[in-house]
């Protein structure tokens, strides 16, 4: 199942280039991995969003396969939608192909409006694929808060004032919500480790029943990074803990990949304009929140995934 | 005719027509008065009478986004649903015009919130007649068994979808005879499902719902709207073929007595059965009145209203909605319909029966004589209501 790079780099690729995302985004990279692990015969759904009005603008298309846009919170509906004309049109001999369905969202899209949705396409058990490309906020609307938004994080509606300084919530455990609905397969992958995140999109594409990835997508617009700097960042993300790569299989928790050495969460923010205050003296106690959050997730899924030796 | 005489409430009659129909996909999703025809259809497909994938959704909003991902998919898709429902899958019911889907919706009519009301009225139903759905108005159980299968047949004619609307409880859930039809007749009038273009072709990918910018979007638009105006050309083909075989004859309107009439009350749905009594009643004591029925609103048959209406002296809308803040919307409607007419009858407006409320007999008749004695010269228009 392994590709090495230069497989994969010629792999045929369904998302054409000259899209309008901005330089050094992060999705671009996402989709056209999760599309090479689907394959030619599949359909896919988006949200809208950036992902969405970068990629079909009237008269043009990126997508290469057939594919849906019809509103913001209902991906998960419209793929199941999908999936269901399938299974009633293959009984009839009417579609002779096996199709994978994918849909793909932003964080606004699946942590909070689109919740509903996919949480209807998961426990309905419609064979399809839901990405989660997290940016972090509202990116296409002009970067407000979602419930995905990292603590501290300044957006547009978590201003940096006197008195509040960021995003004051954490954000919600997405993976493990859609985990919750007892599927088949759900992971957590971040752009940089395209090895990864490949051989995950197999592995969900492959579910006996729906699969849910959660991909860590860089925005340098609004998290405020060098527009080279996606891999890297995501890179630090990984490796300071902010975003665990991890697989949850038919119930078994196996963490994909664990830092050799620890780096502070400093490491990850300072590269990033979202959470320059943080790194302030006097914004010290938030910053000490900030890693305490982060310790105590990584100890959790650290546990859970120990569960799976025990057999639990 | 063919047909077999059964006794079935009106839900129950769209849901036999649904099964004899027996679609690809549908989604569905409980509220009162509906229910009944998607716990019927559920009941179908537990018998293995019917095909369809049933998708038990989360919320009416996701029943049209199902519906629409399945209809885009190729699929022939049917549902249900009603009021609250109606309102809260309102941002997807104008997706599924504009990807110019043809999904078939029977809608029962009843009130919205707040407060709270369960009964009969069409206030959910006008909210949305401007969002691009044919709609289809049926009187009692077997125009809902009739509409419905030739809403299929219409819709995917000229890729537009249809709401089959009938009113809740008063059609909904009481029993009347109909006649339905023979299986093969439903399957044969409607025929096989084959769209051209859809999102299971990988062979050729397209890409639906596509966005917009100001030097597209209007042309899409104008587009959307000379392909609803197609039903006025293609419904009465439809019509004529299911005339064919079933004798039961559907124009845009039903005239009931309407030719020497002085004056016509204009109304849809059950109602009019009761209007039709009070005329049959009224013409016995040599009073000229009649009734204009609606069978389709959207799109709005403006000239056969007005040819029908305008040789009147007096019209009355009767209107089971409220617009707030403006005149009610079929009277709005039908006072249009007459603008451009050279003779111009004197159109009133009642609003009546909102969540529920009866209407009886003897308010449509004194309606009726005080329209003809024109009491209410001094009332342009307004809401005047039946109480
Ligand atoms: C019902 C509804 N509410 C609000 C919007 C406005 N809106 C469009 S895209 C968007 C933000 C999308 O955010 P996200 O899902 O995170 O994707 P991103 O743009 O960040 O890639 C919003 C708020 C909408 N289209 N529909
Ligand atoms: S705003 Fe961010 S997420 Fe959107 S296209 Fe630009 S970089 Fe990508
Ligand atoms: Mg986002």
């Amino acid at each position: 199942m392994a590709a090495n790079i230069k497989e994969f780099a010629e792999m045929e690729s369904y998302f054409a280039p000259g899209h309008g995302s901005c330089s050094g985004c992060g999705f671009p990279m996402i989709v056209r991995t999760v599309l090479k692990a689907a394959g030619k015969n599949t359909v896919a759904c988006i949200a809208t969003g950036c992902l969405e009005v970068t990629t079909t603008q009237y008269p043009r298309s990126s997508w290469k396969i057939p594919c849906i846009h019809s509103l913001f919170e209902n991906a998960g509906a419209t793929i199941s939608g999908v999936e269901s004309a399938y299974r009633a049109l293959k009984k009839q001999g009417k579609i002779k192909d096996n199709i994978n369905f994918v849909a793909f969202a932003g964080d606004g899209g699946t942590y909070d409006i689109g919740l509903q949705s996919l949480s209807g396409m998961l426990e309905r058990g419609h064979k399809a694929v839901f990405v989660l490309y997290d940016n972090g906020a509202y990116m296409n609307t002009g970067n407000q808060r979602s419930s995905g938004t990292p603590y501290a994080a300044k957006t547009s509606t978590t201003p940096v004032g006197s008195v509040l300084k960021g995003n004051m919530l954490f954000r919600k455990d997405i993976a493990r919500i859609a985990a919750a609905h007892n599927i088949p397969y759900a992971a957590q992958a971040a752009v940089h480790d395209w090895q990864d995140l490949f051989e995950k999109a197999k592995k969900a594409f492959a579910a006996d029943g729906p699969a849910f990835l959660n991909v860590l997508s860089p925005c340098q617009l609004n998290w405020g990074t060098k527009t080279d700097l996606a891999i890297e960042i995501s890179r630090l993300a990984v490796n300071t803990k902010f975003w665990p790569l991890y697989e949850i299989e038919n119930g078994v928790w196996k963490l994909s990949y664990k830092p050799q050495t620890p780096v502070p969460i400093s490491e990850f923010l300072k590269h990033q304009k979202r959470f320059r205050h943080l790194l302030e003296p006097e914004n010290k106690k938030y910053l000490e929140k900030m890693q305490a959050g982060i310790d105590r997730e990584w100890g959790l899924l650290e546990k859970q995934c120990a569960g799976e030796k025990n057999g639990v | 005719m063919s047909g077999k005489k059964v006794a079935l409430t009106g839900a129950h009659a769209a849901a036999e027509a649904m099964k004899q129909i027996n679609p690809d996909v549908v989604p569905v999703y409980p509220i009162t008065p509906q229910t009944p025809i998607i716990e019927k259809f559920c009941y179908f497909k537990a018998e293995g009478q019917v095909d369809a994938e049933v998708v038990l959704a989360e919320s009416e909003h996701s029943v049209m986004s199902i519906s629409v991902g399945a209809s885009a998919a190729g699929a022939r898709v049917m549902t249900a649903s009603a009021s609250q429902g109606i309102s809260l899958m309102n941002e997807v019911l104008s997706v599924a015009s504009g990807m110019r889907l043809p999904i078939i919706m029977t809608v029962v009519n009843r009130s919205i919130s707040s407060p709270l009301n369960i009964h009969c009225d069409q206030c959910s139903t006008m909210n949305v007649r401007d969002l691009g759905w044919i709609q289809l108005f049926a009187e009692n159980p077997q125009e809902a068994y009739d509409f419905t299968i030739i809403a299929t047949k219409l819709a995917e004619a000229i890729n537009m979808p249809v709401m089959v609307c009938q009113d809740g409880f008063i059609t909904s859930h009481c029993v009347e005879m109909l006649e339905i039809i023979d299986d093969k007749k439903v399957k044969g009038f409607v025929g096989k499902y084959n769209p051209k273009e859809h999102l299971l072709d990988t062979s050729r990918p397209l890409t639906f719902g596509a966005w917009q910018l100001p030097n597209t979007y209007m042309e899409t638009k104008i587009e959307q709207q000379e392909a609803i105006n197609r039903a006025l050309k293609e419904y009465p083909k439809v019509a004529k073929a299911f005339a064919k075989i079933t004798g039961r004859n559907y124009a845009f309107v039903e005239k009931y007595k309407t030719n020497d009439a002085d004056a016509i009350m204009v109304a849809t749905c059950s109602t009019a059965g009761t209007v039709k009594a009070v005329i049959d009643r009224m013409r016995k004591k040599k009073k000229k009145v009649g009734l204009l029925k609606i069978y389709m609103l959207r799109p709005f048959p403006k000239t056969e209203i007005a040819k029908a209406l305008e040789k009147a002296n007096a019209v009355c809308v009767l209107d089971r909605a409220i617009n707030f803040g403006a005149e009610a919307p079929l009277y709005t409607e039908i006072k249009n319909a007459l603008f451009e007419s050279k003779k111009k009858p004197r159109v009133e407006s009642r609003v009546f029966g909102l969540g529920g409320r009866d209407i009886f007999e003897e308010q449509i008749e004194a309606v009726f004589n005080s329209i003809l004695s024109n009491q209410n010269k001094e009332k342009k228009g307004g809401n005047v209501y039946i109480k």
